[in-house]
């Protein structure tokens, strides 16, 4: 790793007016102030050992959007790794060919690993259960085009154990003034105790709620999160809590007519798609700030 | 003088080398594997195991001849043993008494519990934690080893 390297890891080692930075950034960028040449003769590595859509391809597209080229890693089953070659060798052979590097891997710990070997910068696009940085700004993003961040009510729904981007994006808006976030999750699903005392310890006030209608008219934003059946120890108690938590127009009607929706997607029964249409929802508007968002990531990188 | 197993000793003294007293009981042959002077090295040692202790209770302690320990090697002691003291032994005198203190930072020492941490797979990286207020945190994966669990089971 050489001295000036700058690499974008985790929203732990991020301090808040670094994430200001990147979120004023990828303003200018979302209002078209570029040339389209910040980034020529740049070439990112996209290298994902995870599927993905939305991370994957808007990390490509705003790397065009810059003038930049990509080097995709194409499916692992095509790749050395399937020969055993580590994670490592890798990234240190990759480094070679590109100017930064996007890394989303199963392993948490896998970007900061790659960061330590790589000569080019490292973007965390996800590791595990673990940090995915430029999703919780784009998160932010999307956030500050509503509202201030600062005396906010964030109700987080869903799989709040197990989702990385409710981790990241909780411990983000710790980093802001007065903002309190409001836990809505089965049994099991909860915010694991490390993440409540870590929340804590940043003395964010984080409210328990038993039901969705409980928290509803108190918050600001929603943040729904996707969840997997594997999760839940049968399928009836699946289908109780997918019917309990769904997020549909009726049940918006006692939120605050500001309140936002947001979801990282991908969606399946969570929200309703009749609530697609109502101004709250803002799940779709998220998936496209990607694209800003990650300019401004890759341009404070690589420029 | 020489004091003999008649004078109430359970383990002979040692010429030259290190005395790691007030060893947590049990956690004895967890400072020997700390140290990494298990069977196979060419390390003579002696662990003496839920002895009586002058402080009061029971204690472990370790003698290692001839080598005296880095200030590096008696701070991971004190992830299993915080009230231990350190002896430097020369000529059969104390030559330097010390006690442990919890390191900021752990390389290498510790495995993290997290089995889908990047430190638990073929990669050639050694494990890395960071003192925190509860205990260590994996830097890798920033999961925590709190005071509450036995951190010697991860080692």
């Amino acid at each position: 790793m050489t001295h000036e390297q700058k690499n974008i890891l985790s929203v732990r080692d991020m301090e808040r007016e670094e994430i200001d930075r990147l979120l004023c950034s990828a303003a200018a960028f979302d209002r078209g102030n570029f040339t389209g040449h910040e980034l020529d003769g740049k070439i990112l590595a996209v290298l994902f050992f995870e599927p993905s859509t939305r991370t994957r391809m808007s990390f490509s597209s705003a790397m065009m959007r810059l003038g930049g080229k990509i080097l995709n890693l194409g499916s692992v089953e095509a790749t050395s790794i399937t020969k055993g070659e580590t994670l490592s060798d890798t990234i240190r052979v990759i480094s070679g060919y590109v100017d930064a590097i996007v890394l989303r891997h199963p392993k948490e710990g896998a970007a900061r690993l790659a960061s330590e070997v790589a000569s080019v910068p490292v973007i965390n696009g996800g590791d595990g259960a673990g940090q995915h940085p430029s999703q919780t700004l784009l998160d932010l993003f999307t956030i500050r085009e509503s509202m201030p961040i600062e005396n906010i009510d964030v109700g987080m729904q869903g799989d709040l154990r197990y989702g990385r981007t409710v981790h990241s994006l909780a411990f983000a808006l710790s980093k802001y003034n007065n903002v309190r976030l409001h836990a809505i999750a089965p049994d099991g699903l909860d915010f694991p105790s490390h993440i409540k005392e870590d929340l804590r310890d940043a003395g964010v006030e984080l409210i328990i709620h038993d039901s969705i209608e409980d928290a509803l008219p108190e918050l600001d934003v929603l943040y729904v999160t996707r969840l997997q059946r594997e999760r839940f120890p049968d399928p009836v108690a699946f289908a109780n809590y997918a019917s309990t938590y769904r997020i549909t127009p009726a049940l918006l009607e006692c939120a605050k007519p500001s309140m936002i929706v947001l979801h990282p997607l991908p969606r399946v029964d969570e929200i309703d798609p009749a609530v697609d249409a109502l101004p709250c929802a803002k799940y779709f508007e998220q998936a496209h700030n990607g694209v800003p968002v990650r300019m401004a990531m890759l341009n404070e990188v690589m420029n | 003088m020489v004091r003999t197993i008649s004078d109430g000793i359970v383990i002979s003294p040692i010429k030259n080398g290190t005395v790691i007293d007030h060893i947590t009981p049990g956690e004895g042959l967890t400072v020997i594997r700390i140290l990494g002077i298990e069977d196979g090295t060419n390390v003579t040692f002696t662990v003496a195991s839920n002895v009586v202790s002058s402080r009061g209770g029971r204690k472990d302690m370790v003698k290692i001849e001839n080598r005296e320990l880095l200030k590096d090697e008696v701070d991971k002691i004190a992830l299993v043993a915080p009230y231990a003291s350190i002896s430097i032994i020369r000529d059969f005198k104390v030559s330097v008494k010390k006690p442990v203190g919890v390191p900021k930072e752990i390389v290498g020492v510790i495995k993290c519990p997290n089995p889908n941490c990047i430190t638990n797979t073929k990669e050639p990286v050694k494990s890395k934690f960071v003192a925190h207020p509860r205990g260590f945190r994996c830097q890798y994966c920033d999961s925590i080893i709190s005071r509450e669990m036995d951190i010697g089971d991860y080692i």
